[in-house]
């Protein structure tokens, strides 16, 4: 594989963490790794990105909010331009929308949430989960270019180099770019704790809890005290007790940490889907036969509203 | 105004899985099949904006499968759908040619409107709304939670990792349903039983003059069980140390 294109997501102001597991993920295939960045004043965020690659920008105006059709317009010159034979971002909301928009105006050889891959008699063969984790399957990409976004939980970040890599800006015609979407607004609801992808640790709940109170109570309570991330079950999220960017599974994030601690969540195939993969699972649930527990290295059969203060209270005094 | 829903049969979720003998696909004989969920989205968010702000609305399913798929596209009609289309195709087809496929269906159909589920549970592969886009060179706003019209489009309201964002798109438009965009309707029998009479037309990738041209090639696969065995612990305090055993709390 020679020439790889690495889309890097940001808030406008930094890097989003995760994005290192698709430079990752580039590194393992090519010593041709170019990283592209499209936004507005990138100065900041070009120079961290250049610590890993060497960064081409698209930095303008126009492109000032993450509109799927423009960015995916401008992705595509890019690598059309470049003779990239390979795209690869990191599977998020963002990339999903707009690296998928580009994947269909490149050709559509694409596949999504990448946990691993082999070359094999040169062949590049990519595994990734389906129906809803309960299969793995294996496959090849028929086609160039071929686009690829990686789970992040399953690749790291390269280390950063010591001088940084050259930044390159693009020029970018604003006349020729669609202009049929208008970002509005964004409430991003940023809390003190990680996001649940890039936490070590996740403390999670689920429909156990009975209002938004219990949960940062509890739920919360915990993860601070295990500096940890929180995430929840669908059950919460569709109830309004925690926002959607906390949902573990299928159609939510799919996570991978150290410690995943499932609260009073049953252990849904769909939840399952988004934290089978961390390193040690453990469960609290009063239903001795939960599924959960299929799922978990350790069990307590117990009231999460009894346990989990016993919990924080010796997590305090210790 | 018409709306067109994509709509895929899948596995039923609530079934354990097996694969066929030489473990490329899963085993269809012993399988019950469902509407996605997502799909179903779709359609009741297409039956809300036609009891809404569009009574005129034609609403028409359209699923891509083998000749029972029939069955799934009748969920859809009894639902409220006006009529259907099936387009007839054995094994599986990827992302790219499903969207190339449906791409050809609006050419003939002209709707103002795609709506559709984020992702099929089957392959979940999130990417057929954004191809479909593309290739018409249309708006996209998708994992789409809330819809209103305006005097020119849509407004929207998107669910991202970070947070609820709002899009305006122009139509004519592609829009991928999210699981809170609404929670769809029960068939009742006597729908059930309307939905017989109407009418399914029936076509094929080549009457719509499209070959396809995979882009995925599934090489195997492999059912994943769960690996571990659980140690049942009695109290908290339990619990905390066998996680400091483990090495992942201090
Ligand atoms: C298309 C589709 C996509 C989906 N995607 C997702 C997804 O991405 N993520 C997701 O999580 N779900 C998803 N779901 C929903 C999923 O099927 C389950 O409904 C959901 O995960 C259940 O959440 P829960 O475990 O919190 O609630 P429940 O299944 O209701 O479980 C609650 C658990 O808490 C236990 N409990 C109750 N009270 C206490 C107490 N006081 N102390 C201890 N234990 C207690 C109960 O024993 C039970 O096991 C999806 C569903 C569909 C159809």
């Amino acid at each position: 594989m020679n020439k790889v294109l690495v889309l890097l997501e940001h808030d406008g102001t930094t890097l989003r963490p995760s994005s290192g597991s698709a430079i990752g993920f580039a590194r393992e295939l090519s010593d041709e790794v170019t990283a592209l960045l499209l936004g507005e004043d990138l100065g900041a965020i070009a120079a961290e990105a250049a610590k890993y690659a060497p960064v081409l920008t698209a930095d303008h105006e126009s492109l000032s909010q993450n509109v799927a059709d423009r960015w995916a317009h401008v992705i595509t010159e890019v690598a059309r331009s470049q003779n990239a034979e390979l795209i690869v971002a990191t599977s998020t909301t963002w990339a999903k929308d707009i690296v998928g928009r580009s994947a269909g105006l490149l050709g559509g050889a694409m596949a999504s949430d990448v946990t691993d891959h082999e070359i094999t008699d040169g062949q590049l063969r990519l595994r990734r989960p389906m129906f809803a984790g309960a299969v793995n399957a294996t496959l090849i990409l028929e086609g160039s270019p071929k686009i690829i976004t990686v789970c992040p939980s399953a690749y790291n970040a390269p280390k950063p180099a010591d001088i940084p890599f050259l930044i390159e800006t693009l020029s970018v015609d604003a006349s020729t770019l669609p202009s049929a979407t208008r970002f509005e607004s964004l409430d991003c609801k940023k809390g003190a704790r990680p996001d649940v992808t890039e936490a070590h640790i996740v403390v999670s709940g689920g429909r156990a809890f009975k209002n938004a109170e219990d949960f940062e109570k509890y739920v919360g309570g915990l993860a601070d005290q295990l500096g940890a991330a929180t995430g929840s079950s669908r059950a919460l999220v569709d109830a309004g007790i925690t926002p959607n960017s906390l949902q573990v599974g299928q159609t939510g994030k799919i996570v991978a940490p150290e410690l995943y601690l499932a609260l009073g969540i049953s252990g849904a195939v769909q939840h399952l889907a988004g934290m089978k993969n961390s390193r040690v699972i453990a469960a609290i649930n009063q239903d001795p036969d939960a599924p959960i527990f299929e799922f978990a290295d350790y069990g307590l059969v117990g009231d999460v509203y009894k346990e989990v203060p016993r919990l924080i209270e010796e997590l305090n005094g210790s | 105004m018409k709306i067109l829903v994509p709509c895929k049969r899948v596995p039923d979720p609530d079934q354990k899985l097996r694969l066929n003998a030489d473990a490329t696909d899963i085993d269809g004989s012993a399988v019950t099949y469902i509407l996605n969920p997502f799909d179903a989205i779709a359609v009741e968010e297409a039956l809300r904006i036609r009891e809404t702000a569009h009574p005129e609305a034609e609403i028409i399913a359209v699923s891509i499968a083998p000749a029972e798929g029939e069955t799934d596209l009748r969920t859809a009609l009894a639902m409220g759908a006006d009529r259907a289309l099936l387009i007839e195709h054995e094994g599986q087809i990827d992302p790219w040619n499903v969207a190339r496929i449906l791409a050809a269906v609006i050419h003939q159909e002209k709707p103002a409107l795609i709506l559709m589920g984020k992702q099929a549970v089957d392959d979940d592969a999130n990417q057929v709304g954004q191809f479909l886009a593309a290739q018409l060179g249309w708006p996209q706003a998708t994992f789409v939670s809330k819809i209103e019209f305006t005097t020119d489009g849509l407004r929207i309201h998107r669910e991202t990792d970070i947070g609820i964002e709002i899009i305006h798109v122009t139509l004519p438009a592609v829009v991928t349903a999210d699981l809170r965009l609404n929670e769809p309707r029960y068939a009742s029998l006597p729908s059930i039983l309307k939905a017989k009479k109407k009418p399914t037309e029936h076509s094929t990738p080549a009457k719509l003059g499209i070959k396809p041209e995979p882009r995925i090639r599934l090489l195997g696969m492999e059912l994943i069980d769960s690996q571990r065995t659980c140690e049942k612990v009695t109290t908290a305090t339990d619990l905390l140390d066998r996680l400091r055993e483990s090495e992942v709390i201090e």
